[in-house]
């Protein structure tokens, strides 16, 4: 989908040269940048990277990861024990060097060839040797690097870490827990007598950033342009503490039921019954330091009002300004604008109303509250349509082309809880009644009929992998199976010889494709 | 009216059960010996709370209140600042940069809405002892120096704790060395006390010329030296410098202070130490520190050139330039050629006129939707005439608060200033650059850099035709304005004469008075010694140089 998004754009260049200079990242298109991960391992690499780079991909800065594991999965197939990693292993040695080539020539390509900004390089890069390989692999190709190293000696967070995603690899599928933990200690043992920590003094021209006890403190050094600074702003940021999210759009409005877009009308009668269902669901939620965010229109205000707790209004979260268009009705503006209507379908993430905005307006404009959203706990975010569409895509990392035409509808919650490296998504209907204003993309194509099909760069981005269904992994294997969108998906499943597949039907289980 | 005629032994409140928390109950309990009334009464009243409230909208800022509250609440665009209110603590040796790092910060603070203010000890101690001698005053065996000297941040903390408590401050940034852990420990305690977040700010260099820099820039032109030569000022400083590096404990992130909340800045910016960040508007300071930089470089600011909608006095649109507009153009790319500036970057907003005035230029430029002119609304392209026969209310409503005036179904200046906030960011970031935009916006960027309040912001003069070229120096700004003789009309409109003095319901401080401002610096006052004379203290801020 990736390539797709970019080859758009490069037609849309050439037709329309405003667009060139249009970007307000332009600012960044000096050369690429390549992020390289250091650190031991379990110490939450792969989760920055992913989660990095789904932002990155949000504020429409094209990345991509490059793990090396991965490479090394594909090159070895069969994972014995950590003897592999053993530094007098010459074999392993060897193996491991090439899987690291191999994905630094992927680098270059992705950065040279197809248009690509940031490459995130995934590994753990524990020596200077190694890191001094890669530097002078960046100054022959004209990259910018950037160390990202993590650092924690708390051994309840890496023991976490283990369990969360470590024993859902492919590497352990044929072990039980306290093997595959304790094979994966001594592989980390492996690493730690050669680990040679970035240092100050040694390494003081270099540009890096040290994220020590999960973010308890950060040591910053030379950081160089502007993409840099974003990228440790928004590491700043994150946290792992466990919360949920909760999306909805405001109750149905008077101009919902009338079919017309925008405007600033308050609530129907059916929206007032619902911000009364929503207070209900919210009480039964029992949510500690809950924070309600509205916009500042009338119907979220409205539908804020109803729950009888403080919230607070952002002018960030207001819906899409849709410029002449506002308040008509779908019908009047095929017949007003032909032909902005038929433009609008024709790239609708980039398409801006006249006098109004574009989604990618509105991306823009909603940086700042995913940028706070990530430092808060437990958030309900009453907001409209399309704002919600675009919150939805960082989240759930949907592409340009995806993110107008995800499904919102009125009345239902959307509960997001981060875990693992990607997201759980929860749809609540408050059953309360509502018009739809949803229009589908209107060319025919294969499009997901799944109306939650999520595709977390975990799965989409990998050959989808064997999880065992021990403890927390069954919830994992939940994520994996609600990704697929199944006609997609379903041919290129992997049913391995000699593998058997035992599935339990487990508290998330119901899902269609288990049934 | 139960009390008059029985006293009441209980007034039980009792919060309904969650399933029914529609209501709120109170019981009410008699004692025995009345007779002819229960023992026990039991009221149930509707909860107000939980029912919606009708929403009025404010007409100045066009948010929807919930109409139970009546007046108008301050604005809130940046919500989740309302926890207690932060101390800003600087930390590290004389000559470190920490009155221009405080002085930046708090510049910024009040641009974007949080009312912040600069407690230099500096200043309060000069105001105790009228006449600096020698260095001698700061060595530690000093006594009555020393005393003197508590006694001054003593001073300062009293009034920092006025000003989070009562004047409405959010931020409160302390200034002097804090060099021992003893201070503060002090400082922690009397956070702790008034419930007050502290964050510290420790400034770490050992670039023996960038502190000599630094002295000669700032220090030897301190009412400190007014007497004496630079020579003897900078040894004189050094010293002082050396009194201080006795006792200089640094913040120490792997035991004595690992639990504090701090950012190391060292060498100027090459490296940061970031610890514990608690809040969002630490994590501001934080990136706002992380982006601002010491090289010299010039900031040119324009307007497009004058345009179609212009000549006819009409607001907003998107419309092309006319033909002096065209001649402004040519004008320009004249002018920034014979600047030949070293990597100029040019700005536009994503308007037709703007774009057309940097193409002129014959150099690569950029696009920000971010800075397009601000958004009239329903009154974009109507002349000022037309909006106050069609809209007389309107009219009249945005000269009484124009800086939080919102054009209906558009924006108003404290929109533009959080939308403008990003740009503001990368021009710290960047070196030279032009930035060709519109007059709203240009009066929103100016303010930041000559730290204008709300009130000044809506009526600073943007003229048509002329460069602003601003460079930083010192702990300001120097403007130099440049007209390219090119005619155009004007489109500044005053503020009206009869609010010209007004009050603004709405306050929003100013960090640093500038010399031009007309609120009077407020003066420090120290007990227990004689205040009888006190001399002026400039501040080293903003210069204005006129060049027609």
């Amino acid at each position: 989908s990736f390539k797709k998004k970019k080859k758009k754009k490069r037609k849309k260049k050439i037709t329309d040269p405003k667009l060139l200079n249009g970007s307000v990242y332009l600012c960044m298109t000096n050369c690429p940048t390549l992020i390289v991960t250091v650190g031991l391992p379990a110490r939450g690499k792969t989760y920055i990277s992913k989660k990095l780079t789904r932002y990155l991909n949000w504020i429409d800065v094209p990345t991509k990861e490059f793990n090396v594991g991965q490479y090394r999965r594909e090159c070895v197939k069969i994972y014995k024990s950590f003897e592999f990693f053993r530094p007098d292993n010459e074999e392993g040695l060897k193996i491991r060097k090439q899987c690291a080539l191999a994905a630094l020539n992927d680098v270059r390509q992705f950065l040279t060839d197809e248009g690509g900004q940031v490459a995130v390089f995934d590994a753990t890069n524990t020596t200077r040797e190694r890191r001094e390989t890669i530097i002078r692999f960046a100054e022959q190709n004209g990259f910018k690097v950037f160390f990202v190293e993590s650092v924690c000696e708390d051994p309840d967070v890496i023991a976490e870490n283990i369990v969360q995603v470590k024993l859902g690899s492919p590497d352990y599928t044929h072990c039980n827990t306290e093997e595959a933990v304790a094979d994966f200690m001594k592989r980390i043992k492996c690493y730690e007598n050669s680990y040679q920590p970035l240092d100050e003094e040694l390494d003081r021209d270099l540009s890096f950033i040290k994220i020590i006890d999960v973010g308890r403190r950060y040591l910053v050094n030379r950081v160089q342009d502007h993409i840099q600074s974003r990228i440790v702003y928004y590491l700043m940021n994150i946290h792992i503490t466990p919360r949920s999210i909760y999306l909805c759009r405001h109750g149905e409005s008077d101009l919902n039921i009338k079919g017309r877009i925008g405007g600033d009308s308050g609530l129907s009668a059916r929206g007032k019954e619902f911000a009364k269902a929503l207070s209900q669901f919210i009480q039964s939620q029992n949510i500690r330091d809950l924070k309600v965010w509205t916009s500042q229109m009338k119907r979220t205000i409205q539908t804020a009002e109803a729950l009888g707790v403080p919230y607070e209004q952002w002018k960030a979260l207001n819906e899409i300004d849709a410029g002449v268009c506002e308040e008509l009705m779908y019908e009047e503006i095929q017949q007003r604008y032909p032909q902005e209507f038929a433009l609008r379908d024709q790239d609708k993430y980039r398409y801006r109303y006249p006098k109004g905005e574009s989604y990618e307006d509105l991306v823009q404009r909603l940086e700042p509250v995913i940028m706070e959203l990530e430092r808060q706990e437990n958030v309900l975010v009453i907001c409209h349509q399309a704002v919600m569409r675009c919150l939805l895509a960082y989240f759930l990392d949907k592409t340009a082309e995806e993110l107008p035409y995800l499904k919102c509808t009125l009345h239902t919650v959307l509960k997001l809880t981060p875990m693992a490296y990607g997201c759980k998504v929860e749809s609540v209907c408050l059953n309360v009644d509502a018009v739809n204003t949803h229009r589908d993309r209107p060319s025919v194509r294969l499009t997901n009929t799944h109306p939650l099909s999520m595709s977390v760069s975990l799965v989409v981005k990998k050959p989808p992998r064997l999880l065992s269904l021990k403890g927390k992994c069954a919830v994992i294997f939940y994520i994996y199976l609600v990704c697929f969108s199944p006609a997609e998906e379903l041919p290129y499943l992997k049913c391995t010889l000699h593998t058997v597949l035992k599935l339990t039907p487990m508290a998330y289980g119901k899902t269609p494709f288990l049934n | 009216n139960f009390a008059s005629f029985a006293p009441i032994n209980k007034l039980a409140y009792l919060r309904g059960a969650r399933a029914t928390h529609t209501s709120y109950a109170f019981l009410l309990e008699f004692p025995k010996p009345v007779c002819n009334v229960p023992q026990f009464i039991l009221l149930t009243f509707p909860n107000l709370k939980g029912m919606p409230r009708e929403l009025t909208q404010n007409r100045i800022q066009k948010i929807w209140i919930p109409s139970k509250d009546g007046k108008p609440s301050m604005p809130r665009t940046c919500p989740h600042l309302a926890n207690p209110p932060t101390v800003i603590v600087m930390v590290g040796l004389p000559a470190r940069g920490k009155t221009y790092i405080s002085r930046k910060l708090t510049r910024y603070l009040n641009w974007i809405g949080i009312p912040t203010k600069v407690f230099n000890v500096g200043e309060y101690r000069r105001e105790a002892v009228k006449h600096y001698s020698t260095y001698d005053f700061f060595k530690s065996d000093n006594e009555d120096a020393v005393k003197i000297r508590q006694q001054c941040a003593l001073a300062a903390l009293r009034d920092v704790k006025t000003y989070l408590t009562e004047e409405e401050g959010q931020v409160a940034v302390f200034d002097a060395t804090n060099t021992t852990r003893e201070r503060r420990d002090m400082i922690l305690e009397f956070g702790a006390v008034n419930g007050f977040k502290i964050f510290f700010i420790e400034s770490v260099c050992d670039d023996p010329n960038v502190i000599a820099c630094n002295i000669l820039e700032v220090k030897v032109s301190s009412p400190d030296y007014q007497d004496c030569n630079k020579t003897d000022a900078m040894e004189d400083f050094k010293k002082r410098i050396e009194c201080y590096r006795i006792n200089y404990q640094p913040l120490d992130p792997d035991r004595y202070d690992k639990n504090l909340s701090f950012i190391k800045v060292i060498d100027v910016g090459r490296r940061f130490l970031v610890n514990r960040i608690q809040d969002h508007i630490q994590s501001r300071i934080v990136y706002y520190l992380m982006n601002i930089h010491v090289q010299p470089r010039s900031i040119y600011l324009c307007r497009h050139g004058e345009s179609q909608h212009n000549l006819q006095g009409r607001l907003g649109g998107d419309s092309g330039l006319s033909t002096r507009g065209r001649k402004f153009a040519g004008a320009l790319a004249k002018f920034v050629e014979e600047q030949n500036l070293k990597d100029l970057k040019v700005w536009t907003s994503q308007m037709r006129r703007s774009i057309q005035t940097a193409e002129a230029l014959n150099v690569p430029y950029e696009q920000w939707k971010a800075l397009n002119e601000i958004d009239g609304g329903v009154c974009e392209e109507m002349t000022y005439e037309e909006v106050r026969e069609r809209f007389p209310d309107e009219f009249a409503l945005r000269d009484q608060d124009k800086y939080y005036y919102r054009y209906p179904s558009g924006e108003s200046y404290q929109d533009l200033v959080q939308r403008v906030e990003p740009v503001i960011m990368e021009l710290e970031r960047q070196e030279n650059v032009l930035v060709v935009c519109h007059q709203a916006v240009m009066r929103c960027l100016l303010a930041y850099f000559l730290d204008k309040s709300a009130d000044e912001m809506p009526y600073l003069k943007c003229p048509l035709h002329t460069v602003l070229k601003l460079t930083p120096v010192a702990y300001g700004c120097k403007v130099e304005s440049i007209s390219l003789n090119v005619e155009a009309v004007n489109t500044h409109r005053d503020r009206p004469e009869e609010l010209k003095r007004g009050q603004s319901t709405l306050i929003r401080r100013n960090s640093v008075t500038p010399l031009t401002s007309p609120e009077p610096n407020k003066k420090p006052r120290i007990e227990g010694l004689d205040d009888t004379i006190v001399r002026e203290v400039t501040i080293p801020g903003v210069n204005m140089v006129i060049i027609s």
